[in-house]
């Protein structure tokens, strides 16, 4: 296939083969359709106004391989280490990639929820997944959806029933693992709640042996009427790695999204989280943490497309930058001509702690209806030196106060999420990259 | 005669390139309770910050020794480990640290620095609920963070409670009184006088009369353009209630 450029055609080379689904006439199409969308496109360029400041260069540079599914072994013991201590919830173990049923709590099946892996719905009933996948996430959202698309042949499918809370969150546990070569996974998830369904499921992904691996994940959710989801994405991928990764929601009325996206690793991260709210009532959180240093690039673009009257969004992005760290915030928020009533909060605060971290942050609004109430507000800056005085005041020294109010700064993004375990795990982690972190500990 | 705890001599201090402090005076001794008081811009919040170590503020001239040791040479938390406690206007919430940790961490520097062991955690905790009772506190406050969606009663409070679990020798408190009602104000000032003790000095930063309406004041200090224009007993503080701040310059401009 002829494509826009060198780089397009080797990774249209590298990733072919076979795939579950591939009888499925409309799987087929689909791919088929991805393939060539992917072949026009190519990896974004930063001529792409959404990909301004983030460089795909380093990913292209790389030869990534296709990981096997029978390659999707690991050591257990290894395995239930990554586990956030304390969360107690019903988990699929992904290797590179592909489910690994042997690591997983396997299927989950009962009158609230079922839970499948990707690769189980294609081989065996793909006709369900018509008109589900791909519908959401727009397959030339990005050069990556379409290569998602045309490539993702594992994930899960997540489907709750209507009128039914799922009690335990569903944690998707991916673990990107070196081999002999990096390699790149194209994990595609699925969620559908029916009306007035309720879940909180977890992405997960961790990177093991260090790899310099790709993942690029897609995932797309369908809200009915009511349903409520609370949606965490933990990204902590190996330093040297890669991550793309994408949220796509269309919700109903009623309906509530809560989004948490923490990305704390790899060496390149961007994360698009989308959502668009199609009926009155609906509502969604977003909250996000990153935290990063080195020369760690984390890129996170958001859109909130208020579509219809009565509908609201909150959105809260922290970060907190050091070395020569990279942070790029890009927060559109539509707001549909008829839209009224909306209300739009949102704000990004980043701390930089040192000289060469920088952070580009924009909000974008748009919007067309004239009764409505939008906010944003944006910073970047340094400790508080009130909040430091106050500390010191107390007789608290002043490493141990900026440490203090890093962590405090970091908690106002953590103390929103409902998870207790994830936010313990997560108290720790930041309290563990702060200078005098056995000093910390005795105030939290 | 002993040396007064505070002593505070033609005390010159700047922020930017506003002069506030124009060559203040003012000695406190151990086992006093002194009211500073004067109109907004007089000076006095950027005396009790600079009595804390705030350095947004430049001294120009003049000394403070608190105890026989130059005060102004200390960093903050030095002040705080020597006895110095500044009960703040606008209290700082700080998410996720824990009020009670706080206050534990603040008093173990404190005894540290003093050469003492730190205290037994049983003893602690007896001690802070005892007065957490006395200061109208919730035992929920024991799991809160730091002035966390505190109402500003709550703030101020919770400034008068760490006062009296640290058990400071210098107590200088920067408007505790302000924004609160007849009822927290009552509980306040009966935090304060319990905390009267010969061996400690407490510094009273008011706007308004109506606290020493509960606290008795040994002086009274006015304080006008970044100086103590009159000094007096507690009876100077009816006399400002009665006939206003203008009172004052009148006099001074007078005796000019």
């Amino acid at each position: 296939m002829k494509a826009v450029d060198d780089t397009a055609t080797r990774l249209l080379e590298r990733f072919q083969g076979e795939r579950p689904g591939d009888a499925s006439d409309w799987i087929a199409g689909l791919r088929r359709d991805a393939t060539a969308r992917f072949a026009e496109m190519g990896l974004p360029n930063q001529r792409i106004e959404d990909w301004k400041y983030t460089s795909t260069k380093a990913i292209a540079k790389r030869d990534f391989a296709r990981p096997d599914a029978a390659g999707a072994t690991a050591d257990a013991d290894r395995i239930e280490a990554l586990r956030i201590p304390g969360l107690d919830a019903h988990r699929l173990v992904f290797i590179n990639g592909h489910y690994a049923a042997a690591l997983s709590d396997g299927e989950m099946a009962d009158d609230a929820v079922r839970v499948r892996s990707l690769a189980q719905v294609l081989a065996e009933d793909p006709d369900a997944l018509k008109n589900r996948l791909a519908d959401a996430a727009p397959t030339d959202f990005s050069g990556f959806t379409a290569l998602n698309t045309a490539f993702a042949e594992d994930g899960a499918v997540i489907e709750i029933a209507a009128d039914r809370r799922v009690e335990r969150p569903i944690e998707l546990l991916f673990v990107s693992m070196a081999r002999d070569e990096p390699v790149a996974a194209h994990p595609r998830v699925l969620i559908d709640a029916a009306h007035h369904g309720e879940a909180t499921i977890i992405e997960h992904y961790v990177g093991m042996d260090d790899p310099q691996n790709l993942t690029n994940a897609v995932t797309e959710a369908r809200l009915a009427e009511g349903a409520r989801i609370a949606h965490y994405r933990v990204q902590r991928e190996s330093r040297k790695g890669f991550h793309i990764g994408s949220l796509h929601v269309n919700q109903a009325g009623n309906s509530r999204l809560e989004q948490h996206n923490v990305q704390i690793g790899a060496a390149l991260c961007r994360t698009d989280i989308n959502t668009a709210l199609n009926a009155e009532g609906a509502e969604t959180l977003y909250n996000g943490l990153y935290l990063v240093n080195g020369r760690q690039h984390v890129d996170t673009h958001t859109r909130i497309n208020h579509n219809k009257p009565n509908t609201t969004s909150e959105e809260a992005y922290r970060g907190i930058l050091d070395g020569h760290a990279r942070g790029v915030f890009n927060g559109r928020v539509y707001v549909a001509p008829h839209a009224q009533k909306t209300a739009a909060y949102q704000s990004n605060d980043n701390l930089l702690l040192s000289g060469k971290a920088e952070i580009d942050t924009k909000p974008e609004l748009e919007i067309y209806a004239d009764d409505v109430v939008c906010t944003h507000g944006a910073t970047v800056g340094q400790l508080d030196t009130q909040a430091l005085f106050y500390l010191r005041s107390r007789g608290v020294d002043l490493e141990t106060a900026r440490g203090l109010l890093l962590y405090a700064f970091a908690e106002a993004a953590i103390e929103r999420m409902s998870i207790e375990p994830l936010r313990d795990w997560l108290q720790g982690f930041v309290i563990d990259e702060l200078p005098h972190a056995e000093r910390l500990q005795e105030f939290v | 005669m002993t040396e007064p705890m505070l002593k505070i001599t033609n005390l010159h201090a700047r922020v930017e390139d506003a002069e506030i402090l124009r060559g203040l005076n003012l000695e406190v001794n151990a086992g006093e309770v002194h009211a500073i008081m004067g109109p907004n811009g007089s000076g006095k919040s950027t005396l009790a910050h600079i009595l804390a170590g705030r350095d947004d503020y430049e001294v120009t001239e003049g000394s403070v020794t608190y105890k026989g040791q130059d005060l102004l040479e200390m960093e903050p938390e030095e002040r705080a480990h020597e006895g110095v406690f500044l009960a703040f206007q606008y209290p700082v919430e700080i998410p996720g640290v824990n009020n009670v940790y706080l206050l534990k961490s603040a008093l173990n520097a404190k005894r540290k620095h003093q050469g003492l062991d730190e205290i037994d955690s049983v003893d602690f905790l007896t001690d802070v609920k005892q007065k957490m009772k006395l200061m109208g506190m919730d035992e929920s406050f024991l799991k809160r963070s730091v002035n966390e969606g505190f109402s500003g009663g709550e703030k101020k409070r919770n400034e008068v409670f760490q006062m009296m679990v640290l058990e400071p020798e210098l107590c200088v408190m920067d408007e505790t009184d302000s924004g609160l009602d007849i009822d927290a104000l009552k509980i306040v000032a009966k935090g304060v006088e319990q905390m009267r003790s010969p061996d400690r000095a407490i510094v009273l930063v008011t706007h308004y009369q109506r606290l020493l309406d509960h606290i008795q004041p040994d002086r009274v200090h006015v304080l006008a353009r970044g100086q103590v224009l009159k000094s007096g007993d507690k009876q100077l503080a009816h006399e400002l209630e009665e006939h206003g701040y203008d009172w004052i310059r009148y006099e001074e401009a007078e005796s000019a």
